[in-house]
């Protein structure tokens, strides 16, 4: 079973806080469905290339301009930040 | 039933507006039991439909889908509307702009009802997993609808919209469709532009239609598919028209039936299987058994690949630029990382706030079969395995057209049945997910019911059909629909 640690660890990977409550039931289910996963070790896929997507195509080009929005288009987007200041996004301080 | 209200609107029996307000009408009455809507739009949707109105009133030439009411999955953008994903993270967020489903169906006028119910970005398979509420099945109120476009096919089902989108990641759109009786489409990986959707798994997802008849959803598929400038996985599409492949006609037919599928069927499923099974060689086709090798692996490779997307997708909700934000709530139980704690902390608890449980379930599942030290074991494997079941159906479709089974091993079932545990919802996309992986186009539909408790509880039978050959699949299920045999 994973422990309490690696649940911690990969939460904070994942950037997810977690309840102390749900540490132990994360650990149980995680454990569970990663034992199911291992049922692919059964699969022999050694000379087998491994693929992304199904469509097979490769770099997908465009023209590298810029769209603009309007004013409209700009509000219609800012409008859904969480905090602004003087028409910026704010955020906690980085350094 | 489309065209039926296409004619009926040609011939004045009905206006667009009055349609439409019959659908409110229903919403009114049903939904509160129902629980399939999220927001309604019905501002703008009467106005839609008086433009309709107007424009039939001149004498012009209108669409088929125009004037006619439809339901949107709460996961696919509609410019200036709510669009929440089921999940509390997005419980304010209104899209700044229009999926190009959306666009298209914009263009050919289709009317907008409002959103549909779903699983927290469409992880479930009975949408008891939205963050808002529950749906219940409109055959029988005390089971779930499936999931997870669990309102979608509920509305459709109930009359509250004549059809719907939804979203198919590992059998979304189908599951649902085969526990409420309706016709669900999983088109070809790429044939259907995902801009706009809010993206799950991106090499799974596809949009898709539900409706009350297979004709329905290829009058829908030919409106929202073909090629996306602003989705790089599109294919180039010749623009067919679906609904001119109709033929009614599916003699010499080869379909093929995997025996990895139906080894484990038993009871009044496998009756109605078999029966249905029949019904195709009544109708022309032939049946023959065949192999899938590789059917065993499908669920653990589609559950490390989808969560390992979700985990790079579902990165963004992160607090900063847009949805909810939570700042400093309490200790998140984070480790020693080299960001700065208050930067850290709005991330932890933005996403142990706003989150779900099985979202969160799913996120950390694909993290850590992406980090260092697990990346061959789990996602690299997987990502081969995954290339065997796509070789399994390519070896399959030079056997056989179509390969048909049932869509789901069991019936709708009870709320509370499943949710405590994780992995038993999983095994009910057991036939769906490999659609997904392999990218092909699959459908739902009516197959028959069983009954219980003095309800019919619906069964669907799914066939898949080769790489961009929609056509030749609607065919097949639409032959069968219309059969009195």
């Amino acid at each position: 079973m994973l422990s309490r640690e690696e649940i911690l660890h990969i939460a904070t990977l994942a950037r997810i806080g977690l309840h102390e409550k749900d540490v132990e039931k994360y650990q149980h289910d995680l454990s569970e469905i990663l034992d199911y996963f291992k049922k692919l070790d059964e699969c022999e896929t050694q000379d087998v290339e491994p693929i992304g997507h199904i469509t097979g195509v490769n770099n997908v080009f465009r023209t590298d301009a810029n769209e603009d929005f309007g004013d409209l288009g700009k509000a219609a987007i800012m409008k859904n930040a969480p905090e602004m200041k003087d028409g910026h996004i704010k955020v906690k301080s980085v350094l | 039933m489309i065209r039926e209200l296409h004619e009926k609107l040609k011939n004045k029996e009905v206006t667009s507006v009055q349609l439409t307000e019959q659908y409110f009408d229903a919403i009114e009455k049903k939904d509160e039991e129902i629980g399939a809507y999220l927001s309604l739009t019905k501002e703008q949707a009467l106005e839609q439909a008086k433009f309709v109105d107007e424009k039939i009133a001149r004498g012009e030439d209108f669409e088929l889908l125009e004037g006619i009411p439809c339901a949107i999955k709460d996961n696919i953008c509609v410019d200036g509307v709510r669009t929440t994903a089921g999940s509390k993270i997005l419980d304010s967020y209104i899209a700044p702009y229009d999926a190009t489903v959306i666009k298209r169906l914009k263009e050919k006028g289709a009317i907008i009802l409002g959103k549909t119910n779903m699983d927290e970005f469409a992880m479930g398979s009975s949408t008891e997993k939205s963050a808002y509420k529950i749906t219940r099945n409109p055959v029988d109120t005390e089971r779930v609808p499936g999931g997870s476009s669990g309102g979608s096919i509920a509305a459709v089902a109930a009359g509250e919209a004549v059809w719907s989108l939804g979203s198919d990641t590992g059998g979304s759109i189908r599951q649902p469709a085969s526990f409420c009786s309706v016709v669900g489409l999983k088109p070809t990986y790429g044939r259907v532009s995902r801009y706009g959707l809010l993206a799950m798994a991106s090499s799974l997802d596809q949009i898709g239609p539900v409706t009350t008849s297979v004709e329905d959803a290829a009058i829908i598929l030919s409106c929202i598919a073909g090629e996306d400038k602003m989705d790089a996985t599109s294919a180039q599409s010749a623009d067919k028209q679906y609904e001119d492949y109709l033929s009614g006609d599916i003699k010499g037919k080869k379909i093929g039936i995997p025996k990895e599928y139906v080894a484990g069927l038993e009871g009044h499923i496998k009756e109605i299987f078999e029966k249905s099974v029949e019904k195709f060689k009544e109708l022309g086709a032939t049946v023959e058994e065949i192999s899938l090798p590789h059917a065993d692996y499908a669920l653990p490779t589609y559950y490390i690949l989808m969560t390992s997307e979700v985990s790079s997708n579902l990165a963004r909700f992160d607090g900063i630029k847009y949805g909810l934000r939570v700042n400093d709530n309490v200790d998140s139980n984070a480790k020693e990382n080299d960001l700065p704690k208050t930067l850290l902390e709005t991330y932890l608890d933005t996403r142990k706030i706003g989150l779900g449980d099985e979202v969160k379930r799913r996120i950390m599942l694909g993290t850590y079969a992406l980090s260092a030290g697990y990346y061959d074991a789990y996602y690299l494997k997987a990502q081969k395995v995954r290339a065997l079941i796509r070789e399994d159906f390519e070896k399959a479709f030079k056997q056989v057209d179509f390969i048909y089974s049932p869509t789901a091993p069991e019936v709708a079932f009870r709320f509370g049945e499943k949710s405590a545990d994780p992995l038993k919802m999983y095994l009910s996309d057991i036939y769906t997910i490999t659609a997904n992986l392999a990218g092909v186009p699959a459908i739902s539909f009516p197959i028959g019911a069983v009954e219980e408790g003095g309800k019919q509880l619906p069964v669907g039978g799914q066939l898949m059909g080769k790489w961009f050959d929609e056509e030749g699949l609607l065919n097949m299920a639409h032959t069968f629909e219309i059969s009195n045999l």
